[in-house]
C-alpha cells in the first residue's frame, strides 16, 4: 500500500528537495566561513528536520488509515498473525525511510562531480563519517519509525496519528537534548540520573557514530525501545481491531 | 462432515462496557446451508459475525467453525472462513486482480496456484472479463460488492460470512448477487445478514431472527410463519358493511377474526381476515357471502404472510417479553 499511495511520493519529494537545499546551503556556508567538520557531518547533524515530517507522513496512514477504511478488519480475518501485520507495516515504512536517506548520498557525489578539487582533497567523500552517520540513521530509524507505527496503531484518524508521532518524535529528540542541557548547567545530578540523561542524548549518539565511536548503549536504546513499541502496537491491534 | 455442523454457537455473550451487544446467543448452521441473519439495527448481527470470524473475542460462551473452537484456534478458524464485513471496505488505489492476488497470498494460497485461484473466483463472481484490470476506486457499487464476495471465496473456505451483501444495490445488482449466492448453494455454508427481507426469504434456506442481542426465532420461513402468525389469512373486498360480514360468517359457524379494514370511496370494504380451518376455508368463505343480497363479494385472495410480517411479529414479541420481564429468564427467549 505504501508504494502505490500518493502521500508516499509527496513525502519523498519533499524530503529530497529539502535535503538537497540544506546540503547546498551547508556547502555555501563552508565556502564563506571555514569550518572544522566535514560537510557530510554537518549535513547529518540536521537529520531531525526531515525526521519530524517524513516519519509521520510515512507512518500515519499505515494502521490508522486501514482502521478508518475498515480494511484492517478484512486483514484480521486472514490467517496472518498480528505480529506479521505490524512487522510488515514497520518494515515497509523503514525500508522506504532508509531508501530516502540512502538517496541523499547522491548529493556528495553530485557535488564531487562539479567541484573536482574538493573531491580530490577527500572532504566530500570521506568514507568513515558517512558509514558512521548512516549506521546511526539506520539505528535511530528503528526507533523513529516504530514511534510512528505505534502512534498510528492507537487511533483511527490519520491526522491524530500524524500529530501524535510528530509530538513523540519531538519529545524523544529535542526533549533528550534539553534534558542534557539542564543536566550540564544545573546542579550535580546523582550518578544514575546523569547516566540516564546521557543514554537519551540522540545528538550525542550521532556525534559518536560519525566520529567512528560505535557504542553498544545507543544500539541497545534504539532497538529495545523500537521492539517495545512494535510489541505494544501488536497488542493494541489485537485488542481493538 | 455431515456429523459436524459448520457453525455451532453456544451461549455467546459480548459486552461493550455496560452495554450488552449480544446475550446468550445459540444456534447451529449445517454444512451447505444458506442461513439469513435478520434483525433491526443494533440487534447484534454484526457483533455475532465478527466474533465468528475471529476479529473480536466474546465475553463468554463458545463458538465452533467446522468443529474448531474460535477462541482456542483462531488461526485455523480463519482458514475456514471467508468474511465480508459490512460496507465491504476495499483499498481504492488497487486494481481488482492485484487486490485479489494480494488477498490470496495473505490467505496462504501457494504461489503456483495463485493465478488459477484468482481466475476461478473472478469467474464465479463474473469479474474476469469486465473488471479484471479496473482500479477498485472507479468500480460501481455492484462490482465492488462482487470483489468483496470474490475475496471471501478465496482460499477455499468452508463457511462464507457476509454482512449486508446487498446493501445499497439497485434491483438488478441485487438479482446478480442473489444468483451468485445461489451458485454457492450446496458447495459452501453461507451466513448472510440483510435488512432486505424478501432478499433473505428468496435466497436463504433458514432464517435466524435476532433482536436486542438475543435469538428470538430460528427456522425456515414456513415454520416461523406457523409459530408467529398462525392460521390462514385472507384478503377480501366486499360491498357492504363490516358488522354484516362478521354476522354472515358467524351464521355459517366460521371462526373469523378481522385484523384490518379499509374503506374506499364507493363503499367497498377491504378486509384482512384470519381464520382457523383447512384447505376448504376459501370455498366456505365464498359460500357464506354468496347467498346474502346486501353483501356482495368482489374478490377474495389467500394471503401468505411474508418475512417482513414474521419479522415484525417476532421482534415485537421479544420486545414485549423484555418489557414484561426485564431481568428474568433471558435464556428462555434465546432458546425459542
Amino acid at each position: 500500500m505504501l508504494l502505490i499511495s500518493p502521500p508516499t511520493y509527496i513525502a519523498a519529494v519533499l524530503f529530497l528537495s529539502l535535503m538537497g537545499f540544506l546540503y547546498w546551503a551547508i556547502l555555501r556556508g563552508m565556502v564563506n566561513t571555514p569550518e572544522e567538520s566535514l560537510p557530510i557531518v554537518q549535513f547529518l547533524k540536521i537529520f531531525w528536520i526531515p525526521v519530524f515530517f517524513v516519519v509521520p507522513l510515512l507512518t500515519m496512514r499505515s494502521i490508522a488509515g486501514e482502521r478508518s477504511t475498515g480494511t484492517l478488519d478484512t486483514l484480521m480475518t486472514t490467517p496472518t498473525s498480528r505480529v506479521a501485520v505490524i512487522l510488515s507495516k514497520f518494515s515497509g515504512a523503514y525500508i522506504f525511510y532508509m531508501l530516502l536517506w540512502l538517496s541523499t548520498l547522491g548529493f556528495p557525489f553530485i557535488a564531487a562531480k562539479f567541484f573536482p578539487s574538493a573531491a580530490l582533497s577527500g572532504s566530500l567523500l570521506e568514507p568513515a563519517p558517512i558509514i558512521g552517520g548512516f549506521t546511526f540513521l539506520a539505528l535511530s530509524g528503528i526507533l523513529f519509525v516504530s514511534i510512528g507505527i505505534f502512534a498510528s496503531s492507537i487511533t483511527r484518524s490519520q491526522l491524530v496519528a500524524g500529530m501524535l508521532s510528530f509530538t513523540t518524535l519531538f519529545v524523544a529528540i529535542i526533549g533528550g537534548q534539553q534534558l542534557g542541557n539542564i543536566a550540564q548547567n544545573g546542579a550535580e545530578l546523582s550518578f544514575w540520573a546523569s547516566e540516564l540523561v546521557n543514554y537519551l542524548q540522540i545528538f550525542q549518539h550521532l556525534d559518536d557514530f560519525s566520529r567512528g565511536v560505535i557504542d553498544t548503549r545507543p544500539f541497545f536504546y534504539y532497538t529495545s525501545t523500537g521492539v517495545l513499541l512494535l510489541g505494544l502496537s501488536t497488542l493494541v491491534i489485537e485488542a481493538k481491531a | 462432515m455431515e456429523t459436524i455442523p459448520s457453525i455451532r454457537v453456544e451461549n455467546l455473550t459480548r459486552q461493550f462496557g455496560s452495554l450488552t451487544a449480544i446475550q446468550n446467543v445459540s444456534f447451529t448452521v449445517n454444512h451447505g446451508e444458506i442461513v439469513g441473519f435478520l434483525g433491526p439495527n443494533g440487534a447484534g448481527k454484526s457483533t455475532t459475525m465478527r466474533i465468528l470470524s475471529g476479529i473480536m473475542p466474546a465475553t463468554s460462551g463458545s463458538a465452533w467453525v467446522g468443529g474448531v473452537a474460535v477462541a482456542h484456534n483462531p488461526y485455523e478458524v480463519k482458514q475456514r472462513i471467508g468474511y465480508m464485513p459490512e460496507n465491504n471496505p476495499l483499498p481504492d488505489d488497487m486494481r481488482v486482480v492485484e487486490y485479489l492476488r494480494f488477498r490470496a497470498r495473505l490467505k496462504g494460497v501457494p504461489r503456483r496456484k495463485l493465478r488459477e485461484t484468482v481466475q476461478d473466483v473472478m469467474e464465479t463472481c463474473d469479474l474476469a472479463r469486465t473488471a479484471r484490470r479496473k482500479i477498485i476506486g472507479t468500480l460501481s457499487k455492484g462490482f465492488r460488492q462482487r470483489v468483496g464476495i470474490a475475496d471471501a471465496l478465496l482460499g477455499n473456505p468452508e463457511v462464507i460470512i457476509m454482512d449486508e451483501p446487498t446493501i445499497g444495490l439497485d434491483p438488478h445488482q441485487i438479482q446478480g448477487i442473489r444468483k451468485l449466492i445461489n451458485n454457492l448453494r450446496g458447495r459452501l455454508t453461507v451466513v448472510l445478514s440483510s435488512h432486505i427481507l424478501p432478499e433473505i426469504e428468496r435466497s436463504c434456506d433458514r432464517v435466524i431472527i435476532i433482536n436486542r442481542g438475543r435469538v428470538v426465532a430460528s427456522g425456515t420461513s414456513d415454520s416461523l410463519r406457523e409459530e408467529f402468525l398462525p392460521g390462514n389469512r385472507f384478503e377480501l373486498e366486499v360491498k357492504g358493511c363490516e358488522a354484516r360480514v362478521a354476522e354472515l360468517f358467524k351464521a355459517k359457524g366460521l371462526e373469523v377474526e378481522i385484523l384490518d379494514k379499509e374503506e374506499s370511496e364507493d363503499h367497498i370494504l377491504k378486509l384482512t381476515l384470519r381464520a382457523e380451518g383447512n384447505g376448504e376455508l376459501g370455498a366456505q368463505l365464498i359460500a357464506a357471502l354468496s347467498d346474502s343480497p346486501d353483501c356482495t363479494l368482489r374478490s377474495l385472495a389467500s394471503r401468505v404472510p411474508n418475512l417482513e410480517e414474521i419479522f415484525l411479529a417476532a421482534t415485537k414479541r421479544s420486545w414485549e417479553e423484555t418489557i414484561d420481564s426485564p431481568k428474568t429468564k433471558p435464556a428462555a427467549a434465546a432458546q425459542s
